[in-house]
């Protein structure tokens, strides 16, 4: 009985008494089998940007193949060994580059470093509460994700190679070993590794939905929420939906390879000889892969929508332009998101009254996309922007997302998908609007963020020269990359030279290399940065960006249980910057109305 | 030596580099900037503003040269009567979410750059305006429903029955090339099962069943000018894609599942030829699905001929059956018990 009652005390009212007796917390406890929210979404931080550069760098090896086809790459041989044959890349290597790439940038990196971070991080602390709901599957939420990542990371090293069947692993490819060798050991692994991060996903977005709609502090109601939060709750909601397709799909899959079942075999005949399997449709799992597939790309851009309006509003030191609209916006891109996966699909036979239906739904998220647009360009209209390291990753961002997103007008439309479908112009769409914009968008919220997480500034300067070098570098790999689209080169191609077709754009291709490997050097400025200014960095202030949601009202460094007294009461919206006639061109959302009567407007006078 | 020497500078680089980063932020200290609050200091916010207003300028200018200078590489060919009206609607679409692209990027840095931090000036407060929302909500969804409209419309006339008249055609995919069957004189294909497939038999034709007896496999697709191909499309081990870039086509071949698309070719390769002014010019089926180590390699060639040419080319063609009789005997002996069994699903799956 007396366990009920400790937990109901610490999670409620008493916390910081409770905190004070527990000083006596071992190194395990506090930092490695944590249960506290900020040291969990550092654990998601540092596995993020490990997997980022893990993943950056099989890119720069595959764009080595593509930007200089003849070359031969003995160089290599060091870290690739057996991969390196004769000075050239294995062909099947390549594949299995391009396949962890994407699933580790995708899922690794852009779903849990992001969501994991900054939902753990952010949530309790703008919406006023001493923790995660559940601090105790927090902490296995981290920790399944890492043995997800060790398998991964192990699947890297097998002589066979990692799954190579591209980041969709579609069957029947990803389910015959003898269709390619990653399809073997290097399957099952990413499977396994692929099951525990849905465990880990479908743990942490429980315990977000619930802290979101539970443990809101007094006056925090859902229309006072900052946008992140908001991000975050429908980021959560649409995972727990779509992510345990993914997982029926997956095990389906583990079904056909050991078990000889045949749910998506039928009629094959391989390595000298027919299988048995009948009966079974390829196009099933395609349907589910992007049932979840669709959603996830929402998955990765929503908490950047939500981190980029909030960052946008502060340095702009502006309202966000149509709060309820984005938050209107939110709410439709995630309906929407779960009725529009087809349009992957719109050239693998699927019955073209289908292909009709998805176009029309697909283009339809044109327009929630494009409103949020033009308010964080309302936003910037007339503001008094302040050029943080953030606030130029949030600028960059909307530009990105422009870019990207427009061209996903064309490729929603399914006669102009015939000829673009799998070319460089998907590539060149999906990386510049959920690959670069989601990574400018996290960028973003780290350089925001830090302060509150080390409780030091990062360097602002060098923060500049790395944001100014990726952003070059972004546009000028995935630039080019329409170009090639346009042309219809296939994607997933070790080289094009065999093709008369193909054979132009070898120098594009090289300047592609050469930027890619420009962006990827310029991350290194940004680890030293991140690095460096945990333990020398300048001396954060409580609030150094003049910001008014509640993480700003903690303590620099805030302990176990966020405010060391009461929770603060929110009386406000977050985003009362320049109000006229208050003192400072900020006022913090715990900042009663009878404290700024100069400065509040008719509607809120009732409130005093 | 030479390593060492590389290592040597690297490493000399990199503490130079360092050593400069300490004195900037030393600097700063001095100076008093880092008791400014972030974000407000006049050379930082200067230098940014400025080199974002550059990057609008001098990024819209190179993206307009190169665009221009890549225009001929970039549009392939065309040959084929869907093919105009795909590629119309794409340039018209581009055309629009260009002309959104400028406006934005534009409004985006510019806005940046004028707005940037000054001291003795106070943001304008302005939360919301609903009839704004409401207006950029409207232009929008009308213009994505002209292009739904549009797109619509291509897609069903694109993806309608094939015409009766049509040369049928089949195209396999297998790791890693295609493999093409022609109907023969009866214009019927004979049924095909991967139970039949052996190394002579790749496609896995039954050869007791009479449709396949003047079916004929060459080694390029040929079809006539101006009259409709349908392509009847499966695999038989992985997904596959075939992929007409002149033709702006594209379908998987999905192992269980066949699929179709037909086109009217329009130029036939010699006008090609003489068109482009490469003599080596040929039409190339290749595969954009991704399908195993040789997925980048799966080219084979398509010809277009005038009609009477591509009479001329099926009448010297020699069904399959007469090239290799020996597969006769052996569907002789095995038909009995494998046929019967199989009929009714093999049925099933020749009917498209």
């Amino acid at each position: 009985m007396s366990s009920t009652d400790i937990s109901i005390n610490k999670d409620v009212h008493h916390a910081h008494e409770e905190h004070d007796h527990h000083h006596d917390q071992n190194f395990f406890e506090k930092y490695i089998f944590s249960q506290d929210h900020k040291v969990i979404a550092k654990q998601f931080l540092f596995a993020g940007i490990f997997w980022g550069f893990v993943g950056g760098f099989l890119s720069v090896i595959f764009r080595l193949q593509l930007g200089w086809p003849e070359a031969t790459f003995t160089f290599l041989e060091p870290i690739l060994g057996g991969w390196i044959v004769n000075g050239k890349l294995d062909p099947e290597f390549y594949l299995a580059l391009v396949t962890m790439h994407g699933t580790i940038m995708v899922f690794f990196v852009l779903t849990a470093g992001l969501s994991g971070t900054f939902s753990n991080f952010l949530i309790p602390l703008q919406i006023g509460a001493r923790d995660m709901a559940s601090g105790f599957m927090n902490m296995l939420s981290f920790w399944i994700f890492f043995m997800a990542s060790v398998v991964m990371f192990i699947s890297l090293f097998l002589s066979t190679g990692p799954a190579g069947g591209g980041w969709t692993v579609y069957p029947p490819l990803s389910a015959l070993p003898q269709a390619i060798s990653g399809s073997g050991t290097g399957m099952t692994l990413w499977l396994v590794s692929m099951a525990l991060f849905i465990v880990s996903q479908l743990l942490g977005g429980v315990n977000y939905i619930t802290t979101v709609i539970n443990l809101r502090t007094k006056g925090m109601s859902m229309t006072k929420l900052p946008l992140t939060i908001w991000a975050f709750f429908l980021t959560a909601i649409l995972g727990l939906l779509s992510f345990p397709v993914l997982f029926s799909a997956a095990l389906l899959l583990i079904f056909d390879r050991s078990f000889g079942t045949s749910f998506y075999l039928s009629d094959i005949y391989i390595a000298g000889e027919a299988l048995s399997n009948t009966g079974g449709s390829a196009i099933l799992f395609q349907h589910l892969f992007w049932f979840l597939g669709h959603p996830e790309v929402y998955i990765v851009i929503l908490p950047t929508f939500g981190i980029v309006s909030e960052v946008i509003a502060t340095n702009s030191r502006k309202p966000i332009f149509g709060y309820r609209a984005m938050i209107g916006s939110l709410l439709g891109i995630s309906l929407l998101s779960f009725v529009v996966w087809a349009h992957h699909m719109f050239v693998t036979g699927m019955n073209p009254f289908l292909g009709s239906v998805f176009m029309f739904l697909t283009l339809i998220i044109a327009v929630p996309s494009a409103v949020k647009v033009f308010n964080w360009l309302a936003t910037l209209w007339r503001g008094n922007i302040r050029f943080t390291a953030a606030m130029m990753f949030a600028i960059a961002f909307v530009s990105l997302f422009i870019s990207g997103g427009l061209t996903g007008i064309i490729l929603g439309n399914s006669s102009l998908d015939i000829m673009l479908h799998d070319t460089y112009f998907v590539i060149a769409h999906f990386h510049l609007v959920m690959g670069a914009a989601a990574f400018f968008g996290m960028f973003c919220g780290i350089y925001h963020w830090f302060p509150k997480m080390f409780g030091r500034m990062m360097d602002e300067k060098l923060g500049y020269v790395h944001f100014w070098f990726t952003f070059l570098s972004a546009y000028l790999v995935f630039m080019p990359m329409h170009y090639l689209g346009i042309a219809g080169f296939p994607r997933r191609y070790y080289s094009w030279t065999g093709f008369n077709a193909f054979n132009m754009f070898a120098d594009m291709n090289s300047f592609i290399s050469i930027a890619a490997i420009l962006g990827f050097t310029a991350q290194i400025i940004f680890l030293f940065n991140f690095v460096y200014s945990i333990f020398k960095g300048r001396r954060a202030t409580a609030n150094p960006w003049h910001s008014n949601t509640l993480e700003w009202t903690t303590p620099v460094n805030p302990g176990h249980g966020n405010w060391p007294g009461e929770i603060p009461t929110v009386y406000r919206w977050p985003y009362d910057y320049s109000k006229p006639g208050a003192v400072e061109d900020y006022i913090p959302q715990h900042v009663p109305f009878s404290q700024t009567q100069s400065s509040n407007l008719p509607h809120e006078r009732d409130l005093e | 030596m030479i390593t060492f020497a590389i290592g040597l500078s690297i490493v000399l680089l990199l503490v130079i580099l360092f050593l400069m980063f300490r004195i900037g932020t030393l600097a700063s200290i001095f100076r008093g900037s880092s008791q400014r609050a972030a974000g407000t200091t006049k050379t930082s916010n200067k230098v940014n503003g400025v080199l974002l207003l550059l990057f609008l300028i001098v990024g819209g200018v190179v993206f307009a040269w190169s665009f221009s200078d890549s225009w001929d590489q970039m549009n392939q060919p065309l040959a084929s009567v869907h093919g105009a009206w795909t590629d119309e609607l794409f340039w018209i679409t581009m055309v629009v979410i260009g002309i959104v692209f400028v406006i934005t990027q534009i409004l985006l840095f510019f806005y940046s750059y004028k707005y940037q931090h000054k001291d003795d000036k106070r943001a304008y407060y302005y939360p919301h305006n609903n009839k704004l929302e409401i207006v950029w909500t409207m232009i929008p969804a009308v213009v994505m429903a002209l292009l739904v409209f549009a797109g619509w419309k291509t897609w069903s006339n694109i993806t309608s029955a094939a015409p009766e008249d049509s040369v049928v055609i089949e195209v396999m995919g297998k790791q890693f090339s295609w493999l093409v069957r022609y109907p023969g004189a009866d214009g019927k294909l004979g049924e095909a099962n991967v139970q039949y497939i052996d190394a002579t038999n790749e496609m896995g034709v039954n050869f007791s069943d009479p449709n396949s007896m003047d079916d004929f496999m060459p080694r390029e697709i040929h079809v006539p000018k101006g009259k409709p191909v349908l392509l009847k499309i499966r695999s038989r081990d992985v997904i596959h894609s075939v992929f007409l870039p002149h033709f702006r086509l594209k379908m998987d071949a999905v192992p269980g599942m066949p699929t179709k698309f037909w086109f009217v070719p329009s130029k036939t390769t010699a006008e090609m030829r003489s068109e482009t002014g490469n003599p080596e010019f040929n039409y190339e089926l290749a595969c954009t699905e991704i399908c195993g180590r040789g997925h980048f390699a799966m080219r084979y060639i398509l010809v277009v001929d005038e009609p009477e040419e591509y009479e001329e080319w099926m009448a010297a063609q020699s069904p399959f059956i007469e090239q290799n009789p020996q597969l006769l005997t052996k569907f002789a002996t095995d038909s009995k018990n494998q046929v019967v069994l199989e009929k009714s699903a093999e049925e099933v799956k020749t009917e498209l």
